[in-house]
């Protein structure tokens, strides 16, 4: 039976934190991609604003989101120089993480890349996330860098992100 | 010092990286950017809650009742 869902790379933050992690030189060689992370960083807040970057290009990223935050059901758009997303900060439980994922169809294709990223983030109290975001980047080139940052701090440590290549065969 | 992770997807090296001056420059610019438009998105939800609790003042309903006319 052929392997169709395989590791790439994988990395934990060190106990000096990182203000971001840089997958680079992904190889064109699977169908898609699938990027699975775990989160905590030390902005002042129960979130941590996350950036999600492809080939270090900061143009033409758009996003239509739907999240709610133990209280509240919000759907917006947003666009800019990177994808947003959280993870969880300073102010949630102790040792609590976010925990997400950006799936990338045809990333190595010559079309604007659509994805969707899903994310929970977790906190002893009601003020909590869950996101479903449809993202595009109206970018054509082939992606062969993924970079996730901390929009305010840094990301903590044991912090991981793991990259996954998927094939159709 | 603040760092960066840089994994080698081809070679599955991992290279802890300091930030240029450049790359400071724009962490500096997103954070600003950032708290702009968190302000931004709360004073918009502020105005939205009073605006919607005025309204339910107005008509003397609650907002479980508002639920029961729009079901």
């Amino acid at each position: 039976m052929p392997v169709t869902y395989k590791k790439i790379a994988s990395v934990t933050v060190g106990a000096g934190g990182a203000a971001s992690i840089d997958l680079t030189s992904i190889p064109a060689t699977y169908t898609d991609i699938h990027c699975v992370f775990s989160i905590r960083g030390s902005q002042a807040q129960v979130y941590q604003q996350l950036q999600i970057t492809f080939n270090n290009t900061t143009t033409g990223y758009s996003q239509r989101n739907l999240y709610g935050d133990g209280s509240t059901a919000v759907s917006n758009s947003l666009s800019g120089n990177h994808f947003f997303t959280d993870g969880v900060g300073a102010n949630a439980t102790v040792s609590t993480f976010g925990n997400g994922s950006i799936y990338v169809p045809n990333y190595a294709g010559s079309t604007n890349k659509s994805a969707s990223l899903d994310l929970v983030t977790e906190n002893n109290a009601t003020l909590a996330y869950t996101q479903l975001y449809a993202l595009l980047w109206s970018n054509t080139a082939a992606i062969t860098s993924l970079k996730i940052t901390a929009g305010s701090g840094t990301l903590n440590q044991h912090s991981t992100a793991v990259l996954y290549g998927i094939s159709k065969s | 010092m603040t760092t960066k992770l840089v994994v080698d997807c081809s070679t599955g090296v991992v290279e802890e990286v300091e930030l240029t001056e450049e790359e400071l420059a724009q962490r500096e610019a997103d954070r600003i950017a950032f708290e702009a438009a968190e302000a931004a998105r709360l004073a918009e939800e502020a105005e939205k809650a009073a605006k919607k609790a005025e309204l339910l003042a107005k008509l003397g309903i609650t907002e479980d009742d508002a639920k029961l006319l729009l079901s």
